[in-house]
């Protein structure tokens, strides 16, 4: 067999963060962003063997995961199960020395588009257009949709640590 | 539609973190649905021994790499991957009974393995000489020309020596207990150390020139 991209396991170490973030980010830090993520790789690793070598492969990924939680997003629509049933936020944050995790309830409470904006353009790096496309909207609209969600984000995540410093 | 991704702020792994644990968990998960789908190929794991860290590699036909740290786990994956199959991903737990013969092994109390092989990775005379490894016992040694003559082609020392230096079931396959015919060690894959540990380990006769094949 020809091989082009090596062993799989390099590509689940190196990009699991990245589609786990994508995951929680368009589905709440539930269960479904963990089955979305299973999804994601296990279809991935179906396709390894017969990817061509120049795969940009964190992009691929992304695409993967976008379509897994997108399909999962129409899905609730469907059976018209609230997103909003998660736990309550908590104001005390990161006392312990450990990853403050609030973010990713805040991310949940944004409105959809700016929830799917931060997912697929701002953690998972897919161009406005292609995001676009997706959410249907326009690439300014997601351009601004992620802008907003992460200047909310910033805003109400202003006491922790990690949020302190404008990067860009 | 563009094949890049865009950059992103490099302050995204501590702004959305992962609670420790998870992504170790989510693999796992992987590992099983992948094997439960017949999508996964190869699984390894390394484990640590008298003579460093190891490499075991296994299908679903048996163990098929045995590695040392100095041939670069790294590249023995590259070359399953291209040689084998890309769907490799790493799970001790699959390797639970080869680690456990290993461990016994080391420890003096398992003098011969019990695992099913996947020899795929030799092939003509060099599968010949590694099939014929494991009937010399533990303990005992053989010269590459005793193992030349016994495999039915006994100016083939040196392919002999070739053999045993690719064999890609060290310490299992025990291209360890050949040595040369004046009693020195020869080569090893492991690097000479290796090889006389475990013949240190084996309490092995060194075989006489003249010793039966």
């Amino acid at each position: 067999m020809m091989n082009t991209l090596g062993p799989f396991e390099h590509c689940v170490q190196q990009y699991g963060a990245t589609v786990l973030r994508v995951c929680r980010a368009a589905l709440g830090p539930n269960a479904d962003a963990e089955d979305a993520w299973s999804e994601t790789f296990l279809s991935a690793l179906r396709s390894w063997p017969t990817m061509p070598e120049d795969t940009n492969v964190e992009a691929w990924l992304v695409r993967i995961a976008k379509n897994k939680t997108f399909d999962i997003i129409r899905t609730r629509g469907r059976r018209a199960i609230p997103t909003d049933r998660l736990p309550e936020l908590s104001a005390g944050l990161d006392d312990a020395g450990l990853p403050d995790l609030t973010v990713w309830q805040l991310v949940a409470q944004l409105p959809e588009r700016q929830r799917l904006a931060v997912a697929y353009h701002y953690l998972g790096g897919l161009p406005h257009t292609e995001t676009a496309a997706v959410i249907g909207s326009t690439p300014e609209a997601v351009r601004r949709a992620s802008a907003d969600g992460i200047k909310t984000l910033r805003r109400r995540m202003k006491r922790s640590t990690s949020w302190e410093q404008p990067d860009e | 539609m563009s094949n890049q991704t865009s950059p992103r702020p490099a302050a995204v792994d501590i702004q959305f973190p992962i609670e420790p644990g998870v992504l170790e968990l989510l693999h796992a998960r992987l590992v099983a649905s992948a094997a439960d789908s017949g999508t996964l190929d190869i699984v390894y794991r390394t484990v640590d021994s008298p003579i460093g860290k190891l490499l075991l590699a296994k299908t679903d036909r048996g163990l098929l790499r045995v590695a040392y740290e100095r041939e670069g786990f790294d590249t023995v994956l590259e070359k399953l991957s291209a040689r084998v199959s890309p769907r490799i991903l790493h799970s001790p737990s699959h390797l639970d009974d080869v680690a456990s013969q290993l461990e016994e092994y080391f420890a003096g109390h398992r003098h011969r393995f019990e695992l099913q092989l996947d020899q795929r990775l030799s092939a003509g005379f060099r599968h010949q000489v590694q099939q014929y490894l494991p009937r010399i016992d533990y303990g005992f040694t053989r010269s590459y020309k005793q193992v030349a003559e016994a495999v039915g082609n006994p100016t083939a020392v040196r392919a002999v020596g070739t053999a045993c230096a690719t064999n890609p079931l060290p310490i299992v396959v025990p291209c360890h207990r050949v040595l040369r015919s004046d009693g020195t060690l020869g080569g090893y894959v492991g690097g000479l150390d290796a090889k006389s540990t475990l013949l240190t380990l084996e309490h092995a006769v060194r075989a006489t020139p003249a010793g039966g094949a």
